[in-house]
């Protein structure tokens, strides 16, 4: 439990510095720190398959973040406006607030899940052979939503191509 | 591989050599193993694309686009997301996906689930040459602002 308050303080301080920074180069380290962070929360939390998932997926937008900004001179004004700007954050902050007080009422406290993770494995095991529940989950049970998300990752290469082919077609 | 005037230095690409190889056999090994114990198809696809990113960002575009060309990525894109399409297709037909016609094999071995065996295969099919057409359009779009040329991509 101490490992995961200090890992969740550190998610914190490093969000509000990778807001704070002007540097873009900056922001990008301190946004994968927290998303680094976030990583060795799931494997404090027992969580590998989503460690292993957020690893990767943070290396390769370190790259493609960093591929972006490091010649960029992208505007950023932090004047005018600030009235409205202050009243956007303090009315989202507490929208925020407020939702997540009456969400987290309901869930059950730390430490004591709804749904246990070794009768479902005793369930699962004769009645399918997978070894590894997540694996259960979202090939057999998920098919059609690991299909959605397919279709969704392969609509957006062939979207991103398209945008940013060099050269349109000619009629 | 010996001469380049493109890319990082002679460090940096010996290293790559170096560790390339291993990279790629361990993000083969996370997704075959996906059933068995942690990790899955996406993953094991985006671990096999930062493979080709790193060849990329240490030789440049054109050995790395030797290795595997875009429209050969764009065909295994196309062509894992046909593959689970038709399992799809078949579970929701006849229902063979939770049924599963063939054998489940022995747990905790390799072969262990049926037919979802082959479902990883296809997810890091479609994701790892994805994400690497990505990046590599993202990369090929600050290249055209400086030399116009590359209109033969698709």
């Amino acid at each position: 439990m101490i490992a995961l308050y200090f890992l969740l303080i550190f998610m914190i301080a490093a969000t509000i510095l990778a807001i704070e920074l002007e540097d873009l180069i900056s922001s990008v380290v301190a946004l994968i720190a927290v998303g680094l962070a976030l990583c060795v929360t799931f494997i404090v939390l027992k969580a590998p398959d989503v460690a292993i998932m957020q690893l990767v997926v943070e290396t390769l937008a370190l790259l493609v973040l960093i591929k972006a900004t490091l010649r960029a001179d992208l505007p950023f004004s932090t004047s005018g406006r600030w009235f409205v700007n202050t009243f956007i954050y303090v009315g989202f902050f507490i929208t925020l607030v407020v939702v997540a007080l009456k969400c987290f009422k309901d869930l059950p406290p730390f430490g004591s899940p709804l749904m246990k993770a070794v009768p479902l494995f005793e369930q699962n095991l004769p009645k399918m052979g997978e070894t590894n529940l997540v694996s259960v989950v979202a090939l057999r049970y998920r098919v059609f939503d690991s299909f959605g998300e397919a279709a969704i990752l392969f609509i957006a290469v062939l979207a991103i191509l398209i945008i940013m082919r060099p050269k349109g077609k000619k009629k | 591989m010996t001469k380049q005037k493109r890319g990082m230095s002679l460090i940096v690409q010996t290293a790559t050599r170096l560790s390339v190889g291993f990279v790629l056999l361990y993000g083969i090994n996370i997704f075959v193993k996906g059933n068995v114990s942690c990790g899955g198809g996406f993953v094991g696809g985006v671990i096999i694309a930062l493979t080709f990113i790193n060849i990329m960002l240490a030789y440049g575009k054109s050995v790395s686009l030797q290795k595997l060309p875009t429209l050969v990525s764009l065909f295994f894109s196309a062509r894992g997301i046909l593959l689970l399409f038709s399992l799809v297709l078949l579970s929701f037909v006849v229902g063979y996906l939770f049924l599963d016609i063939i054998s489940k094999g022995d747990p905790f071995s390799l072969y262990n689930t049926g037919m979802i065996s082959f479902n990883p295969i296809e997810i890091a099919l479609k994701a790892g040459t994805g994400v690497f057409a990505i990046f590599f359009v993202v990369l090929l779009l600050r290249y055209k602002r400086k030399n116009d040329d590359g209109g033969a991509l698709l």
